[in-house]
């Protein structure tokens, strides 16, 4: 059942215009900026070869690469995830969910999922992007895989936030703002953030990222994610169920 | 009619939205081959009803029996036995009808490889043969409730609960859908709630009459229309049975809401 659901929301995904608009801009917006590294890299090379222990085209082209898909991930994510539950609600076709014989979990993991689905297609297409660069290059992959990793991570952690808001509204645009604001203030906090104060580097997904981001792979981040995204499902989960309740 | 199989059964159900008592003590019977009309005004909790026996919406208390599955209990197998159609239709409308209806079936845990043939007789009986590859959104507001109805019965449920299914549609499609509605009887049950009398009269097999949240009246349609020595017709009858309720109920010193 979550299969379905899932696979349910990836078709309808695909067959929206606006999705292909989208891809289209953000992929005009990676690629740009992913040649304009590169270029510097190149200008910089003859310098960099001067230097022992230089950083590699991998440290100096793909991961800021990998570092802004994650900051317009932020702004993408509500995009996409705002018409989840919320549209349904105010279409009325939640009916058709609420009365078939599947439960909040499926309705929540399906659609959780098949956005998942769609968003790790971007993620691909940066990995796709920067291994490019290995046709003329030795690349360091561990630190490929590391930002691969983190970024789909990231994503998943924004796209459970924009989930559960979403299941809070009957109006989309609503759902969007609202993930908008609560993500952009947990970047704020975590960017404003001195050293000594250490909970909202915690708190916020983007800080977790950046040991991600530089190919820090730490187990402790790994499960900050999971949580992040179970505590979240699981108050959408919650608010399906309450839904049945109070109407 | 009482001896075919009981399909549906449901005792004492109460549903309150704050303080206000939507539904009070509900007690309904279906039996297969059956057509239940249940009749009301605006706002006399039939919808409310219906969304209860479905499990969209959970009773304060009562129990709810269906083909012999506690809805509480063993949702999932219930709920595969009905098929509903709300007020408004639940279509998304940018799917191509065949594909949402193939999804509304497996939704209900049909078998992938009965689905083809059951979407081919769905269609048949909803007049929808030529509609399969269109787009639900571009259809217009009477295909848009046949495609509603063919969500409702293409895994061929048990009990079938329509809500208002032929409001909105020109006198030419309410009466294809209320063929259909009887065709439907004959081997499922149906429940239809709805506020025109001539539905009740033309495809009921039995009538009951909610009145501010509460069943007032339950009879089968003809001894309904009896009512009165056959002097009176349905509209009056039924506006004489509210003003009677309402009057007994003045009579017993209870407040109406």
């Amino acid at each position: 059942m979550i299969r379905l659901i899932a696979l349910k929301e990836f078709r309808s995904l695909l067959h929206s215009p606006t999705t292909w608009f989208i891809l289209g801009a953000l992929q005009f917006i990676l690629a740009w900026s992913f040649l304009g590294r590169l270029n510097a890299f190149l200008e910089l090379q003859s310098q960099l070869a001067l230097i022992a222990n230089a950083p590699g085209a991998t440290q100096v082209v793909a991961t800021p690469l990998f570092g802004i898909a994650a900051l317009v991930m932020m702004m993408l994510a509500p995009v996409f995830t705002m018409r989840l539950l919320a549209e349904e609600r105010r279409n009325q076709t939640l009916a058709l969910l609420m009365a078939a014989p599947v439960s909040g979990r499926h309705i929540v993991l399906g659609k959780f999922f098949g956005l998942m689905l769609f968003l790790s297609l971007i993620v691909f297409d940066c990995t796709v992007m920067s291994l490019v660069l290995a046709l003329g290059t030795l690349m360091d992959f561990g630190l490929l895989f590391a930002n691969m990793a983190g970024l789909l991570l990231l994503t998943a952690s924004y796209a459970a936030l924009g989930l559960y808001i979403s299941s809070l509204t009957a109006q989309p645009i609503v759902a969007a703002i609202g993930a908008l604001a609560v993500l952009f203030g947990l970047w704020l906090a975590e960017a404003s953030a001195t050293d000594s104060n250490p909970v909202w580097h915690a708190l916020a997904p983007t800080g977790h990222f950046q040991n991600f981001n530089a190919g820090l792979l730490d187990s402790s981040d790994l499960m900050y994610f999971v949580l992040f995204c179970a505590f979240f499902l699981l108050l959408a989960i919650r608010r399906i169920h309450n839904n049945r309740i109070y109407g | 009619m009482s001896d075919a199989p009981l399909t549906l059964y449901a005792h004492d159900l109460n549903r309150r939205f704050g303080r206000h008592g939507a539904v009070n003590g509900v007690s309904l019977q279906l039996h297969r081959g059956e057509v239940l009309g249940l009749l009301g005004h605006n706002g006399a909790g039939k919808s409310t009803t219906l969304q209860i026996l479905t499990g969209a919406l959970l009773p304060h208390s009562g129990r709810i029996e269906i083909c012999g599955f506690d809805l509480a209990r063993q949702p999932d197998q219930a709920k595969a036995c009905i098929g509903f159609l709300p007020e408004t239709p639940p279509l998304y409308r940018d799917m191509r009808v065949d594909d949402y209806l193939a999804f509304a079936a497996m939704l209900h845990r049909m078998p992938r490889k009965k689905i083809a043939d059951a979407l081919a007789e769905t269609k048949r009986r909803c007049g929808l043969q030529d509609a399969g590859q269109q787009i639900i959104g571009t259809l217009s507001k009477g295909y848009q409730q046949r495609v509603g109805i063919a969500q409702a019965i293409i895994h061929r449920p048990e009990i079938i609960i329509l809500d208002e299914p032929t409001v909105g549609l020109d006198p030419s499609q309410i009466r294809d859908i209320r063929a259909l509605i009887r065709e439907l009887g004959d081997a499922h049950s149906v429940i239809l709630s709805t506020h025109l009398l001539g539905e009740v009269e033309n495809i009921c097999d039995r009538v009951e009459i909610m009145h501010h949240g509460r069943l007032i009246y339950s009879d089968s349609s003809e001894r309904m229309m009896q009512y009165g020595n056959g002097t009176m017709n349905l509209e009056e009858v039924f506006m004489e049975i509210i003003e009677k309720h309402i009057a007994e109920n003045n009579a017993s010193g209870e407040l109406t809401p």
